[in-house]
């Protein structure tokens, strides 16, 4: 393309500089928010630059810890063990379905696809997974429901299986006389790593931020994740500002100071943010993929 | 037949490894995905728990009754419709222009960086958003009423009180969050372009905007409209973290914040309403179903080959 034709360059960094900062911006008034004095963000508000820096509230977090290191080694625990659990029965379920020899495989597809058009909604999936199996107040409440593996990711999978995997070298190994399970692990996975990436990827990122389970299947604060501990921290400054003066002086000492809550939201977000670089090339290229159909 | 009958099993013993392998996804399907369907039969009982789901007696079309007689279903259902219209059309056309201006970055080392950085907010878990929009909009310290507001010589807000700017807040929020993911979905469509249609157009003097408009829109446009219609098969189904915790589940808020989803949420959860909830659920998704089909029926006819199904 010719030179003139260009769009300014300066104009359209400008604009990019613009939606980055308010990208992040929110981000620092946190980060921000979490190394103020107390005192001074009930006196002048949160800030981009705070007028008395502390570290209170990481020092208090790192004293008063055993409830945050509890939550955040169950987070971790989830996300490691969801996210292998569920790569596993998502690729191991995709892999038949991508094999044009599979007997049954259409039908099969189809009752994956078919989880995507129709649910049974939220009263019946609690109802059932609480009702039948009990899963309420256990681990596995954050480990299972709505979480280990989606028909989405399956299908992503089978058709990376069967465009990018040539028959001919299952077929081979097949006749080799290797079995179906050695063909799976030490042929198609080795060739599978981007989307494999990809959706571990996807899997690690719901797990380390889901709430949503904890919140409707836990009560017992044992089993709360770093998300379900901030969402408690949340409810209760609503329920200071709903409640009576005298109740909410009883509920407020309950509660961590605003810059103790910051404090722990960032420590929520510091390892997605650490991580991030490394996988971004697989995230984005794994959006692209999702962008093309089943 | 035996000569089927054996020729069945001869199959199945040779792909019983695969069928192995498939086992125990299908069993989280069946259990996270089917058993949830039949159990839509709850909105047409009267669920008694010593009787189990199942067991409960019938209620007929009571427990839809009770729901449409409230002013709650028809709040419920406008919120939902009006944000996820709303939703759809902004941030279609905004990631579109964004992807559009992210691919006139030259400098490669740039573009990715902004990618990145845009991104960002998609990655973030709602709980934390809430804890932001918090920080921003408390009525006592949060940087609006502080910092913002005063510049202007305006009296801070108390913005968790008061429904009217919510709608304004909550496609922000919605925005923010949403659309570095879409913008780099069609970004990967744009790239996807030959370069040729755009020497061929310099060629002839064509300026970039119209460039943009004859080719990067036109071929971009089965990308926007696919799209759309999954998200219109979707409208009525909500974020259900962005309408939860954003607005802090305030009460007072919830003329323009309540959608079906939280309204089901509440009804099972806080006020134990299973009937209304369970009533609310079906609703939710049969018209969803229904507008899948509808919105995917729509696709066949226009264009084939971008149906789902």
């Amino acid at each position: 393309m010719m030179k003139s034709n260009h769009m300014n360059q300066y104009a359209v960094n400008l604009i990019f500089i613009l939606m980055a900062c308010a990208s992040i911006f929110p981000f620092v008034l946190l980060v921000m928010a979490s190394f103020t004095d107390q005192k001074a963000i009930i006196n002048d508000g949160y800030s981009l630059l705070p007028s008395v820096f502390s570290l209170e509230a990481y020092k208090y977090m790192m004293q008063s810890s055993s409830s945050l290191i509890r939550a955040y080694g169950i987070t971790v625990f989830i996300t490691i063990f969801g996210t292998v659990v569920g790569l596993a029965i998502s690729t191991m379920l995709a892999y038949p379905l991508s094999r044009s020899d599979m007997p049954l495989r259409k039908v099969m597809s189809f009752l994956v696809f078919f989880t995507l058009l129709f649910n049974g909604g939220l009263v019946s999936t609690y109802l059932i997974y609480t009702e039948v199996f009990h899963i309420k107040n256990t681990i596995w409440a954050l480990i299972i429901p709505g979480l280990l593996t989606n028909g989405f990711y399956i299908l992503l999978i089978r058709t990376f299986f069967s465009t990018s995997i040539p028959a001919a070298i299952i077929e081979s190994a097949y006749i080799d006389g290797a079995s179906e399970f050695k063909i799976f692990y030490r042929i198609v996975l080795p060739l599978s790593l981007p989307i494999l990436a990809t959706i571990g990827l996807m899997l690690g990122i719901s797990y380390w931020n889901d709430w949503f389970n904890g919140l409707i299947f836990v009560t017992d604060s044992k089993l709360f994740s770093i998300q379900n501990m901030l969402n408690r921290m949340l409810s209760d400054i609503q329920f200071l500002q709903k409640s009576s003066m005298t109740n909410a002086a009883q509920a407020s000492s309950n509660i961590p100071t605003d810059s103790v809550r910051m404090a722990i939201a960032v420590i929520g977000i510091v390892p997605i943010f650490c991580a991030y670089p490394f996988f971004q090339k697989f995230f984005v290229k794994g959006l692209t993929l999702g962008a093309v159909k089943g | 037949m035996p000569g089927t009958l054996h020729k069945t099993l001869k199959t199945f013993k040779r792909y019983r490894a695969l069928f192995l392998m498939v086992l125990p996804g299908m069993i989280y399907l069946i259990i996270n995905n089917y058993l949830p369907m039949f159990g839509i039969v709850i909105a047409f009982k009267n669920i008694n728990y010593r009787k189990g789901i199942f067991g409960s007696d019938w209620a007929g079309l009571k427990n839809f009754e009770y729901l449409f007689k409230t002013a709650d279903a028809w709040v419920i259902t406008r919120n939902t419709i009006l944000y996820n219209g709303l939703f759809i059309i902004i941030n279609l056309a905004l990631a579109v222009a964004v992807a559009i201006l992210l691919n006139e970055v030259k400098n490669r080392f740039m573009s990715r960086f902004y990618q990145s950085i845009i991104l960002l907010p998609y990655l973030i878990s709602m709980v934390i958003v809430g804890y932001l929009a918090l920080a921003m909009l408390n009525g006592e310290n949060g940087f609006f009423n502080h910092q913002v507001l005063p510049l202007f010589g305006i009296e801070p807000i108390s913005w968790y009180s008061e429904p009217k700017y919510w709608p304004y807040i909550l496609t922000i929020v919605n925005i923010w969050k949403n659309v570095g993911y879409l913008c780099i979905i069609f970004l990967a469509a744009i790239v996807g372009i030959d370069n040729e249609y755009y020497e061929a157009a310099t060629l002839d003097g064509a300026n970039k905007w119209q460039q943009i408009r004859t080719i990067t829109l036109p071929l971009l446009s089965p990308a926007i409209i696919i799209m759309a219609l999954l998200s219109i098969g979707r409208i009525f189904y909500s974020d259900f973290g962005l309408f939860y915790q954003v607005p802090l589940n305030s009460g007072p808020l919830q003329p323009t914040t309540d959608v079906i989803d939280t309204y089901v949420y509440r009804g099972l959860m806080t006020l134990g309403d299973i009937g209304m909830s369970s009533a609310a659920g079906f609703y939710q998704s049969v018209v969803g179903f229904v507008l899948v089909l509808v919105s995917n029926f729509i696709i066949r006819r226009k264009s084939p080959e971008q149906a789902l199904f």
